[in-house]
């Protein structure tokens, strides 16, 4: 039995490590393509018409469909139900953290997320010449797509990364508007 | 018992998919403009439905039926329409319209990056086992009862 479980165990951490290294390529190949850090950001934030590599944003558009099949979560109703569910639920199924909710505006429409450890970045240590790239901006265009499917246009964006030397990760979320649906142009 | 037709909408009233099985009558218009009219009225019925609620709403509209049919509906957050006609034995087919939703359009059409969203779905093996799974649930017989 104890077999058994440890045999699980070792094959979750087996793919989590295998997403790490995959993202490291990704970036890697990235950093190669792009001369400037700035434009490699953009590229791991969002690219809407790239047919190739899914980035964050494309990501995130499908992911949202994978998270509401596989949880079973209903729409939220306001912006502090939608940080509980990406922190105790989303990540939880995706990155295997927790990260906490902390430093609410009073207006009540921005937040932290606070990442203890990322799994993104287990084996990664930013080189000298590369001071100015966001490792992980992948999430933030993840998180932004994701959010956008749902009707909501936020922006996502780190002001804290271990790998620039900071105690933690820390992603901020600000809610910009809510997405109207629109009825298709030709309906009465 | 019986399944007549289904129809899968995305966000934006694009018709992702239409199945039939077992239609005596069809509607008289073109495909495409009753595509557009049942997304036109499944919009108008959410709102309205929404609007005239006396108590809090949880799930919304949910089916209507008439006296030889039953329209079942189920949405998701991200806008993903399912909607299947039955015949009238048929009780509540949430858990079916979720199935549908999770484990085909999610699983055989997002989950594939070669699947373009908001287009038709022209995946041969999401139609093929769309078909299956609904000639295998309890309440679709051979034959329009």
């Amino acid at each position: 039995m104890s077999r058994q479980a440890n045999r699980g165990t070792e094959s979750k951490k087996m793919s989590s490590e295998l997403f790490t290294l995959t993202y490291g390529a990704l970036v890697t190949q990235l950093c190669k393509d792009y001369e400037n850090d700035e434009d490699v950001n953009k590229q791991l934030d969002k690219i809407l018409f790239s047919d190739f590599l899914p980035r964050g944003y494309n990501i995130g558009v499908r992911l949202i469909e994978d998270f509401l099949a596989r949880s079973n979560v209903g729409r939220c109703h306001d912006f502090r139900e939608t940080a509980d569910v990406i922190a105790k639920v989303a990540f939880k199924m995706y990155l295997g953290i927790t990260p906490s909710i902390t430093n609410w505006s009073p207006a009540g429409d921005e937040f932290s997320l606070i990442l203890e450890n990322n799994p993104l970045v287990d084996f990664v240590e930013l080189p000298d010449n590369h001071s100015s790239l966001i490792y992980s901006n992948l999430l933030c265009g993840v998180l932004r797509g994701a959010l956008e499917m749902v009707q909501m246009a936020v922006e996502a964006k780190f002001v804290q990364d271990t790998l620039k030397g900071d105690g933690v990760t820390e992603i901020r979320m600000r809610f910009i508007r809510r997405i109207e649906d629109n009825l298709p142009a030709g309906e009465e | 018992m019986t399944v007549h037709n289904l129809y899968l909408f995305d966000r934006n009233g694009v018709c992702l998919h239409y199945s039939e099985w077992h239609r005596k009558k069809q509607a008289g218009i073109p495909k495409e403009e009753e595509y557009k009219l049942m997304y036109g009225m499944l919009f108008s019925i959410r709102s309205f439905v929404s609007k005239m609620s006396p108590l809090d709403m949880k799930d919304g509209f949910l089916a209507f039926q008439t006296s030889r049919y039953k329209l079942h509906y189920y949405e998701t957050p991200t806008g993903i329409k399912v909607v299947m006609n039955t015949d009238l034995g048929v009780g509540s087919i949430r858990d079916v319209l979720h199935h549908i939703y999770s484990a085909l359009y999610v699983e055989l059409v997002v989950k594939n990056p070669l699947c373009p969203l908001g287009q038709t779905v022209q995946s041969e093996l999401f139609r093929s086992r769309l078909d299956s799974y609904v000639r295998s649930l309890p309440f679709f017989s051979a034959r329009a009862g």
